[in-house]
């Protein structure tokens, strides 16, 4: 019985950056689209930690409102609102090609085989996502920091 | 014990050499069944412009080095033995050219996502076993032969085998499950092939059994667990599209589709 070497490649699958090199941006939006799901929830657990201070009194409120009007503070909400926009961009185009629509349709393949499912419509769709996210990160520096 | 083989040097000086180009070859090398030591091992093989990675590979085997671990078969991408990974992509050995990979140097390794059992030879049981779970074949209670009722065969028309011809080429090489993101981390996902199979014989009208599969399916480490990487798909040697097998099955699931 051969021992379990190498069965399963583990986060490096995912996380590794030549794999978005060879089999191209589907993978980036597929990696991005977990990256963002887990940062959108440390933050909502965060902004459900921040928001709990108003139980305190409106000067620990106020205190902990201070956290995000830094620089730092300013960056990290325009990365919630980049990721808050692909995440939701990104989960739309899933969500329909998950029914079934805009992958193609079934039928005799030809050499060379192309596959119908990764096409110009999916790639059109995770490019104006990735457009949307950073034009929202520009709009909301933009705002922040006037 | 005497060697069958003949001597290296022997062998290498009858080796007839009409090539002018050459390709390094890097082989990853490993045997888990004596220890975990990992390593690469490099050949400098002539080529010509249709020589294939499987053909450079037995170079190396008949005349630098005999104890290179490869599976491999038909060598006309039809058996799906020769899967491995050419420079970092999951690919048949046998249907790769060294020319189109447009590089001096060509790295083989086992494919990610299964057990190695030796070298570039890895173990399919976890795919195999998982195809058998979908039931790869057309279900029914009545016989395609019957004498009493007169039926000879079940007739489909063109445009119903349009539904799952595509799915049909599956050679079961693996390449899909080692290109699987969901594979490098979930151990009992059920993985593409499997899935993109399911909805093959689901997609049959001559099929009965749709919901007998549809319970292997169905459930948090089945259908549900395939997050539209594609990978599986670009890797598919024989345009079986997994990807779009996988979405269409969980259309019909959801009572999208027909």
């Amino acid at each position: 019985m051969e021992r379990e070497t190498g069965a399963r490649e583990g986060l490096k699958g995912w996380l590794n950056p030549s794999k978005i090199g060879k089999f191209g941006i589907e993978r980036l939006a597929w990696l991005l689209m977990r990256l963002t799901g887990l940062g959108l929830l440390a933050y909502f657990i965060g902004h459900i930690y921040e928001t709990s201070h108003i139980l305190d009194g409106k000067a620990v409120w106020d205190k902990s409102l201070e956290m995000t009007q830094t620089t730092e503070g300013h960056l990290f909400l325009a990365l919630v609102i980049g990721m808050c926009v692909f995440h939701t961009g990104n989960g739309i185009r899933l969500m329909i090609a998950q029914m079934g629509y805009g992958i193609g349709k079934a039928e005799r393949p030809d050499y060379p085989y192309k596959p119908q499912s990764i096409n110009m419509k999916g790639k059109a769709c995770i490019y104006a996502t990735l457009g949307m996210a950073a034009l929202a990160m520009w709009y909301g520096m933009a705002v922040m920091f006037a | 014990m005497a060697t069958i083989h003949p001597k290296l040097s022997d062998e290498l000086s009858q080796t007839v050499v009409s090539s002018t180009k050459s390709v390094k070859i890097k082989i990853k090398r490993s045997n888990p069944n004596v220890n975990s030591e990992q390593k690469f091992d490099d050949f400098v093989v002539p080529i010509e412009k249709w020589t294939t990675v499987l053909d450079v590979l037995l170079d190396v085997k008949s005349h630098l080095d005999h104890s290179v671990g490869v599976r491999y078969s038909c060598r006309q991408a039809s058996c799906g033995s020769c899967g491995m990974k050419i420079n970092g992509k999951p690919g048949l050995a046998c249907f790769t050219k060294i020319s189109e990979l447009d590089s001096d140097t060509v790295t083989v390794e086992p494919m990610d996502n299964y057990p190695v059992v030796r070298d570039l030879a890895v173990n399919m049981d976890r795919m195999i076993n998982n195809h058998k779970k979908v039931m790869p074949y057309v279900i029914r209670e009545d016989s395609e032969i019957d004498a009493e009722s007169g039926i000879r065969e079940f007739l489909q028309s063109p445009e119903n085998v349009e539904k799952y011809i595509q799915f049909s080429s599956c050679i079961k090489c693996g390449l899909c499950n080692s290109a699987c993101p969901t594979m490098a981390m979930d151990k009992t996902f059920v993985g593409p092939q499997a899935l993109a199979q399911a909805y093959r014989y689901i997609a049959d009208d001559r099929d009965k059994g749709k919901n007998k599969r549809l319970k292997v399916i169905d459930e948090s480490h089945g259908i549900w667990r395939c997050h539209f990487a594609g990978s599986c798909s670009q890797v598919c040697p024989k345009g079986v599209d997994p990807a779009m097998g996988i979405q269409l099955l969980r259309g019909y699931l959801l009572g999208i589709r027909d």
